[in-house]
């Protein structure tokens, strides 16, 4: 494996990446209440009832 | 930024309907936009990650991993992704990395297309994740004839067991395993689409574990890989993250979807457009080497735009069943 880049400790990169690791879990989280909250709703405006999607 | 949210959804709505097909859409059209071949691979693997994370959260609830094959992966995985990101690099230095990305797409996606069509036209469903394979019991899973000729024929010590009564050789899921991160490396893919498919013919795991374990994985080899890109500044927040807020609602419209529409009967458009955007990126490449811009903007509107009408069809399809369902429950009363 010589001359391969070994990944060393760069705090920049690892905020970088951590950032998207937390965008992930927000955006997981957020949308599952966002669902659970407008879903019924919206399914209701498409289809005209809940029809169990996004269930 | 709107774009790369809008595009986003898209990609979100196919990988959350056929579980796979997210992060070799992403890489393409950025290159296509003229992004640095590190950077459009680099910002691939990102979204890659991000996707991944939120994709396993919702599978960690329905113990499809089994993270004794997932530890060995990651280990052969973590290896393959180092020599393929050298590798961009290596060829970046050489002024070659554009356009051996680029061909490398062309001869993967082509093949992949090729192959889903093909047995979306047989109709046994290939390819993509099987939704009702993925809700069957382990014990009923059927290991395929060439995983039985490979467990029986490589018998190298150490063997392990792995969920589902399966007994491989490790170095098997190791060759697997970097195979499929080289791959990853390279193109800047999470590798699901081949690695899902190695995991089930070359070492005979049954589909839903191969689907957890893939996506276990994915959150390993992705943080690995864009942490790597992230050094070298590939990684690009401003590309990323609205890409991510954009797949993250796609994802979930499409993962509903595959609770009212078959699967099996959009497959067909899916293959097309892998063949569509393995042309796309070909004629991307032929308009950069002429240096004409009215060739890479078609090739850039053919990826996109076949992405666009494929997640389109599964969305409207899916509104029409369910209202078509609706009109059966409640019959004419007017």
């Amino acid at each position: 494996m010589a001359g391969l880049a070994v990944p060393t400790w760069d705090p920049q990169t690892a905020l970088l990446i951590g950032a998207i690791l937390f965008e992930a879990i927000v955006l997981y989280v957020g949308y599952g209440g966002l669902e659970r909250l407008v879903g019924p709703r919206l399914m209701e405006l498409l289809v005209g009832g809940d029809s169990g999607v996004g269930q | 930024m709107a774009l790369f949210v809008g595009f986003g959804l898209v990609v979100g709505i196919l990988f959350g309907f056929f579980g796979m097909g997210g992060s070799f859409l992403v890489t393409p059209a950025l290159l296509m936009l003229g992004y640095d071949a590190s950077v459009a691979v680099g910002s691939g693997m990102a979204f890659v990650f991000g996707t991944a994370v939120i994709a396993t959260l919702k599978h960690h609830d329905l113990g499809q991993v089994d993270y004794k094959l997932g530890a060995i992966m990651i280990a052969g995985t973590t290896i393959g992704i180092e020599v393929g990101r050298a590798s961009v690099y290596y060829l970046e230095a050489l002024g070659l990395a554009g356009g051996v990305i680029s061909v490398a797409y062309v001869v993967l996606l082509g093949g992949i297309g090729a192959m889903v069509t093909r047995e979306a036209m047989k109709g046994d469903g290939g390819g993509g994740v099987d939704h009702e394979a993925a809700d069957t019991d382990l014990s009923e899973y059927e290991i395929p004839e060439i995983a039985k000729t490979i467990q029986e024929t490589v018998r190298i010590p150490p063997m392990v067991t792995l969920r589902g009564d399966v007994r491989v050789s490790a170095w098997v899921i190791t060759a697997v395993a970097f195979s499929t991160g080289l791959l990853s490396g390279f193109l800047g893919v999470g590798g699901g689409f081949i690695r899902m498919p190695a995991m089930i013919y070359a070492i005979g795991v049954p589909v839903p574990v191969a689907v957890g374990t893939d996506l276990f994985e994915i959150v390993f080899s992705g943080g690995i890989g864009s942490y790597l890109y992230g050094q070298g500044g590939g990684v690009d927040l401003a590309i990323v993250a609205p890409l991510l807020f954009g797949s993250a609602l796609g994802a979930r419209i499409g993962s509903a979807a595959t609770a009212v529409v078959d699967s099996d009967g959009i497959k067909i458009y899916f293959g097309g457009m892998l063949l569509a955007g393995a042309v796309a990126v070909g004629i991307g490449e032929v308009g950069s080497y002429l240096g004409n811009g009215l060739l890479e903007t078609v090739g850039l509107v053919l990826v996109i735009g076949a992405a666009v009408v494929v997640a389109g069809a599964i969305v409207y399809t899916t509104v029409a069943s369910l209202r078509a369902t609706r009109r059966r429950r409640t019959p004419a009363a007017d």
